[in-house]
């Protein structure tokens, strides 16, 4: 077995560390080492994006990254988008406009549209779809996830609120 | 007519915002992989990399020697629990684990268990097999040539051949086919593909030696018929098992067979007395559990000149892999396929369906389909629009020329269903006034003149759903009833549990709306659950969009029951007889005494504090719905598509969508299971394609190759409905899951041939690839 | 899905990086991305002993015009072409290619630099690197060199990296004004790699001739193709419908693509004619800019 390694990271704003075997995958290391379990894997070949997460703002496939990578990083995943206790704009979109069915695609899918938003704070339906073209979801057809996605988007341009 | 109740009872018709939200986007849900139990250890299956061979030697003395091990199962350990085998829903039996030799690429032949996920990883890798190769057989049309390999010596009967199974007037058929002025024939296979739900199946085994209990949480879309089939099969009393579904990532009908990863994290769980979690990969799911589809059908219709069609003949060749697996009611080994008649009014009709084995995955399970649904309508669909080509008639027109019309209904099928009420022409009217169907083929004639290929496709569906009434159905011989129990606390709350389980379909929130329907409770106050055997009444389970009908019908009649005794005490409470008194949503007044009332939150305080003599305390009703039939939803929707001349490519440039699911609960729900069905038919009719090369090798067997829409390629949907209720259902629902997915193939397959129709295409196989479009093109000397 | 186990080594200058990869030989590999890698890894297709992650490493990054050159660096993250301006307004080829592989996840983590030394004939930017006669630096331990982009890819997978080379930049000639490129890539659906792709580069005099071409093949042979004969085609001579016509189909007669799941050797043949000639067309439309 490979010499282990210890790797810090600042996960959804706090300090976290382990020990842990350098081809540990970012996304076991987050669910089974860390316990957040909120992040999913549905595929073994790097397709599906269930395990999306945010890496120093940028949001990644968990899957294909090792943890050793993330030393002295900072990572977003779903539990960090609650803002003081309440809902983000976006977790708040998707339940309003029915952008969820099983729920298993979308921590991944809502992480995917807060960096789109970071980036574009507007964005016609087109960029919406392209943005999140790296997010598979099996159940809704994605046509209410674009609603949800340009619902968190207005709620978030009138309020002033960045991502 | 259903009265409608104020939003904040959000009883039916309202489209209340979904109460499993809350813990699905904080990313707080319980899906199978996120339980973590003290001492839970892994295990993984070992598989056959060839799709034909002996078993010469299992060697596992290197995997267990591997620090972490801590149990290796081959099929000869479980042959001496009499395990190695275990029966398929269907008739049948499977190997779990492989003692002999193998029959697909891909099946477990071994099962280790570590400490840690990636220990078992390793472990496997351990695990040596000696195989020796043998001929493979993966074409099913030569699955009965006399060279052919046999693949199952278990059997008694030395052949490839499972079953023949025919429905409807052969002669009588035949001799209208004689008769008939113009026939039209179609080849259509249905590709082999797989539901892919986004979470894999998987389980953690939790035998507790202090309690002697069995937990087992599991992806299972049916938990109690689980929980019946394991206990009978592995010998453990009932009692001590419990299954729990918990959330469960997508169904799709991949999630109601028993696998034999399940078993083996039962029986490695029994003998370490430790809990064993067991999530197979996607690659996994992909080649070994429940595929779809596999039919090679051809249909015949026999039509005057007139257009009015007169017989369809129907001849369909099964490929169930390895073992059948069929996840369908045992009566039926061709599914629900019968309905093939569609929506249309045939004089006779005849159907045969025969059943061979192969070297690919077993099954033959309902994807998303309701039992072979999709079979039938994709079939019928397409043979109209062969048969409209023939005529040279407008695949509309000769539609509405021959919908069963709806005085006929309850319609009597000439291949023997009871058809319970339709209204396909308003369905179909709407849909083309959407579409601006004139206008259309007027675009599509200045296309055409230009070389420019644009395609409008029809599929007037009608499917089957609900299963379904005891008398003729049941799986692996449990009736198909199901099942709903509420109880009414002294506070007003009330909770209600179901023998369904919702794999995303919404049944915490729509099935509380059918209860706060009924009893006036707000939905807000009224908890629904499903998936505990421990707990929930004895159901079949959610697939084949069976719930709303029977479920949610039993979920009526229990509050009905419920609403009975609260008029009881209603009368107590306002000294007045039950005769005297009227109901709305949430309470009970006293005719033409306005003020003299009494809220159900009141009688259901009183149920427990004053309480009327004679009465038993308490405020609750369980109900077994046996459904007198199965219900029909039905729809038109149409698909225009353009087709990129020089690559193949089809883009859907619209898709109209027009729904019929009789009374709707939660239209926000009904259009999302809309807006996801039609994704899948349309992954379907140009992507999904799970299949072999001539050694067995699977292709499409991880999501690389097996192909699913992103946003990018799913259009916008423009969805609408009609409303023609159920005549037998306790508030005229159809259910609805699975009508876009049974519908949708033949709109795009019919757009897509209707743009080639001038160069004299007749019919495309499934998917519609651009290499194969392609292909015609070059042909028909379209591309240079 | 589970990968075999390694040791992992993340250097913080590249002399240590090369002395790493030395040390280690066939047992070690380098972690760019990890995009392409680390699937293969999870797939037990490759089993490395060793990864040296270079992504500490500083000055691998940027996007910058400088001598002459559009020079990007190893470790540039596709995203970041995608959204470069730079690149989107003068060099629309190459936002072309960013864009289409694979998917915007995979986009912030994959490297330009890993796209060309993993060797993979389906990879996009090569065929791009090709047309715009680029060159890629190495570092080694016999120090610094550059190597013309033609001699690049040596065979399937197989780059003219030495072992212990690491790819540390870019460099594309900056095309004369009066230049303009495109690329075309069909996939079967956003993500997957190519059924084919071309990439077109051209320089047009002001009376209409083509000056330079460059026209490079993707996912049609054990390599990215150089479509030489497409290019001698239209050197100095006019670019008309014709003339597009016959690139396109000397370049379908220069691929070599196989049958597969993507679709039949015919169909992608017609692909690289039909997607060359949309790449010229383009090109040409924005050399007029």
């Amino acid at each position: 077995m490979a010499k282990t390694q210890r790797v810090h990271v600042k996960l959804n704003g706090q300090e976290r560390e382990a020990e842990i075997e350098p081809r540990l995958l970012l996304a076991h290391f987050i669910r089974d080492v860390l316990g957040l379990t909120g992040t999913h894997l549905g595929c073994d070949t790097s397709n599906c994006g269930a395990c999306t997460v945010i890496l120093d703002g940028r949001p990644i496939k968990s899957c294909t990254f090792f943890a050793v990578q993330a030393d002295g990083r900072e990572l977003l995943t779903i539990e960090g988008m609650m803002r003081d206790g309440k809902l983000h704009p976006l977790q708040q979109g998707f339940h309003e406009e029915h952008g969820l069915q099983c729920g298993f695609c979308t921590p991944g899918m809502i992480l995917s549209a807060y960096a789109l938003l970071r980036g574009n704070p507007s964005p016609s339906e087109e960029e919406i779809r392209w943005g999140i073209s790296g997010n598979m979801c099996r159940c809704t057809g994605y046509q209410n996830i674009v609603k949800a996605i340009q619902n968190a988007a207005a709620k978030m341009q009138q309020e002033g609120v960045a991502a | 007519m259903i009265a409608k109740t104020s939003p904040e009872i959000g009883g039916l018709g309202h489209s209340v915002k979904r109460k499993e939200d809350l813990r699905l986007i904080q990313g707080k849900g319980n899906f199978v992989d996120d339980v973590r139990l003290a001492g839970m250890v892994y295990g993984q299956a070992v598989r056959s990399p060839f799709a034909h061979a002996r078993i010469r030697s299992v060697n596992v003395e290197n995997a267990l020697a591997l620090p972490g091990v801590l149990a290796v199962i081959t099929g000869k350990d479980l042959e001496k629990a009499g395990l190695a085998w275990m029966p398929t829903l269907f008739h049948d039996r499977q190997m779990v684990l492989a003692v002999d030799k193998v029959l697909f690429q891909s099946q477990e032949v071994a099962f280790v268990v570590a400490e840690d996920r990636y220990t078992a990883a390793d472990a496997a890798e351990l695990v040596e097999v000696e195989y020796e190769e043998l001929p493979v057989l993966v074409d099913p049309h030569r699955a009965l040539d006399p060279d052919s390999p046999i693949l199952r010596e278990d059997r008694e009967e030395k052949t490839n051949h499972i079953f023949h199974w025919e429905v409807g007037d052969r002669e009588a058929t035949d001799r209208t086919f004689q008769q008939a002025e113009v026939r039209a024939q179609v080849n259509a296979i249905f590709q082999r593909c797989h539901p892919a739900p986004l979470e894999t199946c998987g389980c953690v085994a939790d035998y507790n030696t202090g309690t002697g209990r069995l937990t087992l949480w599991l992806t299972s879309q049916a938990p109690h018929a689980h929980r019946t089939l394991f206990a009978i099969v592995g010998g453990i009393p009932e009692n001590n098992i419990r299954v729990i579904s918990p959330d469960i990532g997508g169904g799709f009908g991949n999630k109601v067979p028993i696998y034999p990863g399940y078993v083996c994290a039962v029986v490695a769980s029994l003998k370490l007395g430790r809990p064993v979690k067991w999530i197979e990969t996607r690659s996994e799911n992909l080649q070994s559990t429940g595929f779809a589809r596999d039919y090679h059908m051809t249909a015949e219709i026999a039509a005057g000149r007139d257009g009015r069609v007169k017989a369809l003949r129907v001849k369909t060749l099964a490929d169930h892999g390895a073992f059948n697996a069929a996840a369908q009611p045992s009566k039926f080994p061709a599914g629900l396929f019968s309905v093939c008649t569609g929506s249309y009014d045939f004089q006779k009709a005849f159907c045969e369906v025969d059943g061979v084995y192969t070297n690919k995955a077993p099954g033959g399970i309902a994807y998303r389909c309701s039992f072979r649904v999709t079979e039938a309508a994709y079939l019928i669909e397409r043979a109209m629009d062969v048969l409209a080509q023939e005529l040279k008639a407008d695949p509309a027109e000769l539609r509405l020329k021959n919908f069963i019309p709806p005085d006929r209904f309850p319609y009597q099928s000439p291949l023997g269903w009871s058809y319970d009420s339709g209204n396909y022409a308003a369905a179909m009217n709407r849909a083309l006034e959407m579409a601006g169907y004139q206008e259309l083929r007027k675009e599509q004639a200045a296309k055409r003149a230009k070389g420019e290929l644009m395609g409008i496709g029809i599929s007037s569906f009608t499917e089957i759903v609900g299963a379904g009434p005891a008398h003729t159905f049941d799986i692996a011989g449990i009736k198909m009833f199901d099942s709903c129990e509420i109880r009414v606390h002294p506070t007003g709350k009330a909770i209600a549990r179901f023998g369904t389980k919702s794999q995303g379909q919404g049944h915490e929130t729509a099935f509380g709306q059918i209860v706060a329907q009924e009893l006036g409770i707000p939905v807000a106050d009224i908890t629904v659950e499903e998936g505990d055997t421990d707990t929930a009444p004895y159901g079949l389970g959610t697939y084949a969009s069976r719930s709303t009908p029977t479920a949610g019908a039993a979920g009526a009649m229990a509050a009905r029951k419920i609403r009975d005794k609260a008029k009881k005490i209603a009368a107590f409470l306002l000294e007045a007889s039950e005769e005297d008194l009227e109901w709305e949503p949430g309470r009970f007044s006293v005719k033409g005494v306005p003020g003299k009332s009494k809220t159900i939150q009141e009688i259901a305080f009183a149920a427990y504090t004053n309480i009327p003599p004679g009465l038993e305390a308490g405020l609750e009703a369980v109900h077994y719905y046996d459904p007198p039939n199965l219900t029909f939803p039905f729809g038109t929707y149409i698909c225009v598509v353009d087709i990129d001349k020089g690559t193949g490519e089809t883009k859907v440039r619209r898709f109209i969508a027009v729904d019929d699911c009789g009374n709707i609960i939660n239209p926000m729900i009904v259009d999302g299971q809309i807006h996801g069905g039609l994704t899948e038919g349309l992954g379907i009719a140009f992507m999904q394609l799970i299949s072999y090369d001539e050694s067995g090798n699977v292709q499409g067997g991880n999501f690389m190759d097996y192909l699913v829409p992103t946003a990018m390629e799913t259009p916008h949907w423009e969805t609408d409905k009609t409303c023609t209720p159920s005549p037998h259902h306790p508030f005229g629902a159809k259910g609805v899951g699975e009508s876009p997915n049974v519908g949708s193939p033949a709109a795009f397959v019919n757009a897509v041939v209707d743009a080639l129709a001038h160069l004299g295409v007749k019919h495309i196989d499934m998917p519609l690839t651009p290499w194969k479009v392609w292909q015609i093109l070059k042909q028909k000397g379209v591309v240079d | 899905m589970i990968p075999p186990s390694f040791e992992y080594v993340r250097p913080t200058t590249i002399s240590e990086a090369i002395a790493l990869l030395e040390q280690h030989g066939e047992d070690a590999k380098v972690l760019s991305g990890g995009q392409s890698l680390i699937p293969m890894m999870k797939l037990r297709l490759a089993r490395p002993a060793w990864i040296v992650d270079i992504n500490a490493i500083p000055g691998l990054g940027g996007i910058r015009e400088e001598g002459g050159f559009l020079q990007i660096g190893g470790l540039v993250r596709e995203a970041d072409i995608e959204t470069s301006e730079l690149i989107r307004t003068r060099y629309p080829i190459l936002h072309d290619t960013a864009r289409v592989i694979a998917d915007p996840l995979v986009r912030n983590l994959a490297t330009a630099g890993g796209n060309l030394a993993h060797g993979d004939p389906a990879n996009d930017h090569p065929a791009t690197m090709l047309a715009l006669r680029a060159e890629v630096v190495a570092a080694g331990p016999k120090g610094e060199r550059s190597i013309a982009i033609d001699d690049f890819f040596v065979s399937i997978f197989t780059t003219a990296l030495e072992p212990a080379e690491i790819l540390t930049q870019i460099r594309i000639p900056i095309p004369p004004t009066g230049s303009g490129g495109a690329y075309f890539k069909l996939e079967r659906k956003v993500g997957d790699f190519a059924t084919a792709g071309v990439a077109a580069q051209l320089t047009m005099d002001a009376n209409g001739t083509c000056r330079q071409v460059g026209i490079g093949l993707t996912n049609v042979g054990p390599t990215p193709i150089r479509a030489r004969k497409a290019e001698e085609a239209l050197r100095g001579k006019k670019l008309d419908e014709a003339a597009a016509g016959r690139a396109a189909q000397l370049a379908a007669d220069e691929s070599q693509p196989s049958s597969d799941l993507r679709g039949p050797e015919e169909y992608k043949r017609g692909l690289v004619k039909e997607l060359t000639r949309r790449a010229l067309v383009r090109a040409l439309e924005r050399a007029r800019r």
